[in-house]
């Protein structure tokens, strides 16, 4: 970018009319964060203030209508979920980016892409529908009653597989062709040269992808909500319905009042902390990986 | 020996890679034709424009579309010139170590990341009771405002910082004032790109359902003014399928709408990238 010195571009009143109210567009849009942290702790702060923290972990039950707010069996919901659908889209999101830089003939490679974007645009109330519509009734023919942690792991896969898969795509586009021709001369097969070349090179943009997975897998709520059951418990096995934190919000979100509706603040601050953590960690290792290459 | 097992290897790896592929393709494959085999049938151009009979069993959704229209009308009329001054603001008068810049753009990036009903907590507590605009279409379009901001920001000012100083230079030295520059070079300049980018936060936008059960509401009539709560098409199919006993038909007819119109925004995007690309590289 090129700097103006401010005393010539001063000399025009629209000059200075203009940059103020850049200046102050941009104030709004950089303060909106901040609004949403003071807006979020001010409406949790009467359930913060007279129940304290410690009884979202120790009260009894979830029952807002008896004043007891245990929020645990959600967080485990929220955790169990979003774990499960990582470790299944993980590995195979890094197969589906291989797959598409190194073993797709071209054409066959341009129109997966094609197709993972399409995906990664669908909205989640669509896979929700289809979850509740085809998944649930076939696990529930399996394994009844069907709403379950399962099928909340495997819509979520189905929904954080693109953003995994486009993230590491496009750090694999940046290895060096250097690195290839280099292990192709030295006699290496392609799955070697994959293992022992490509991933470790390509390493903090994986990360970046699947915490950007995680993140998204945390804060999902329409198709989650749709195919969970949401039976507020701790899930014993993968065939038991659970509810998540988002969904909770969502389900008693318009009818909740005074503390009950503060408490349900409360857990949208638990599920803002969570995913700004993994946005942070994500976005730091891109700014790694960047770095890394302009040096 | 080595070689032998080493062979072994790569096959068994080229099979689990193909295979995995082949599976995701068929589930998503599966995916779409399922909503196309459910939906079809009910499709037709009364269903576009018919009012939502029996609670959405039978009807159309003429009224959702107007609701969803109005909704993301309002997203764009307040987040266009609050994205497109701090994209020019970002790009043109801030450096990177510029350290009120760093704190807007680190801001940003985190909000990006903030998770769609922490959005509609945010805007029901600020739009439908601070401000008591209550559910509304209003307080709807203002929530999803927010939330499309971080990307319109985004994707204008990297067409902003795409243009060549040669252009900021030249402008300079006929003597045009910085606002000159900006409106008539610069914006022209970056303008298929801030399309490029407002489409693909119109298509966010409509894809959205969280972030507004709760701040534009479930009211399916038509509505007369902002402040009547609408329902948008996100919403109507997740009521559909989860509220309504034998709303499905009609929920899958009314996915094959928004995922067509999700498929025509994004197609536009790209196209409109594209062109962009391809008369940038051209001789000037």
């Amino acid at each position: 970018m090129i700097s103006f010195s401010n005393n010539i571009s001063s000399q025009f009143l629209n000059d200075r009319v203009l940059l103020w109210s850049l200046r102050f567009f941009a104030l709004i849009a950089g303060s909106l964060l901040f609004l949403i942290v003071i807006f979020l702790i001010h409406e949790a702060w009467p359930a913060l203030h007279q129940l304290g923290i410690t009884s979202f972990f120790t009260d009894n039950a979830w029952y807002p209508t008896e004043s007891l707010y245990l929020l645990t069996p959600m967080l485990w919901g929220t955790f169990l979920a979003t774990i499960g659908a990582v470790i299944l889209a993980a590995p195979i999101g890094i197969l589906s980016a291989v797959f598409i830089h190194y073993y797709a003939p071209s054409l066959l490679a341009i129109t997966y892409r094609r197709l993972i974007e399409l995906l990664a645009g669908i909205p989640s109330v669509v896979f929700g529908l289809w979850g509740l519509v085809v998944l649930v009734p076939l696990i529930a023919s399996w394994q009844p009653p069907g709403p379950s942690l399962l099928a909340g792991m495997l819509i979520l896969f189905l929904m954080i597989l693109p953003t995994i898969t486009l993230v590491i795509h496009s750090s694999l586009a940046q290895i060096p062709i250097a690195y290839i021709h280099n292990a192709t001369a030295l006699g290496l097969g392609r799955w070697s040269m994959i293992r022992k070349v490509i991933l470790p090179a390509a390493k903090s943009g994986i990360f970046t992808g699947i915490f950007l997975g995680v993140a998204r897998a945390l804060g999902e709520t329409m198709a989650i909500l749709m195919v969970c059951g949401n039976v507020v418990q701790a899930p014993s096995h993968l065939f038991d319905p659970i509810r998540t934190l988002t969904a909770n919000i969502a389900l008693e979100m318009a009818y909740a009042l005074g503390n009950h509706r503060s408490t349900l603040f409360v857990s949208g601050l638990m599920l803002m902390a969570m995913v700004v953590i993994f946005v942070l960690i994500a976005e730091q290792l891109r700014y790694r990986e960047t770095y890394a290459d302009a040096n | 020996m080595l070689t032998q097992t080493k062979d072994t290897e790569e096959r068994i790896w080229t099979l689990m890679i193909w295979s995995s592929v082949g599976l995701i393709s068929l589930g998503f494959l599966w995916i779409l034709g399922d909503l196309l085999w459910h939906g079809w049938t009910q499709l037709n151009w009364n269903f576009l424009f018919s009012s939502p009979k029996n609670s959405g069993r039978e009807g159309g959704i003429g009224p959702i579309l107007i609701s969803t229209s109005l909704i993301i009308g309002v997203c764009m009329i307040i987040a266009w010139p609050i994205g497109l001054g701090t994209a020019i603001f970002l790009a043109e008068y801030t450096q990177d170590h510029h350290r009120f810049g760093r704190l807007i753009r680190g801001s940003l990036d985190v909000l990006a990341g903030v998770p769609s009903i922490v959005f509609g907590l945010f805007g029901n507590a600020l739009f439908c009771q601070a401000l008591g605009l209550g559910f509304s279409i209003l307080s709807g379009g203002l929530t999803l405002a927010c939330m499309v901001l971080p990307m319109l920001i985004r994707t204008t000012e990297e067409s902003f910082r795409a243009i060549t100083s040669d252009q900021r230079l030249a402008a300079t030295a006929l003597g045009f004032s910085r606002s000159t520059t900006i409106w008539c070079i610069l914006l022209p300049a970056a303008m298929p790109g801030l399309l490029a980018g407002s489409i693909l936060g119109l298509g966010r936008a409509i894809a959205e359902t969280a972030a507004l059960i709760f701040t534009s509401g479930y009211v399916d009539r038509m509505p007369e003014s902002l402040l009547d709560s609408g329902r948008s098409l996100s919403i109507h199919i997740y009521d559909l399928a989860m509220n309504v006993a034998g709303g499905n038909p009609n929920a899958y007819a009314t996915a094959i709408v928004l995922v067509s119109l999700l498929i025509i925004i994004n197609l536009t995007a790209s196209w409109i990238a594209d062109q962009w690309t391809t008369s940038n590289q051209l001789p000037t």
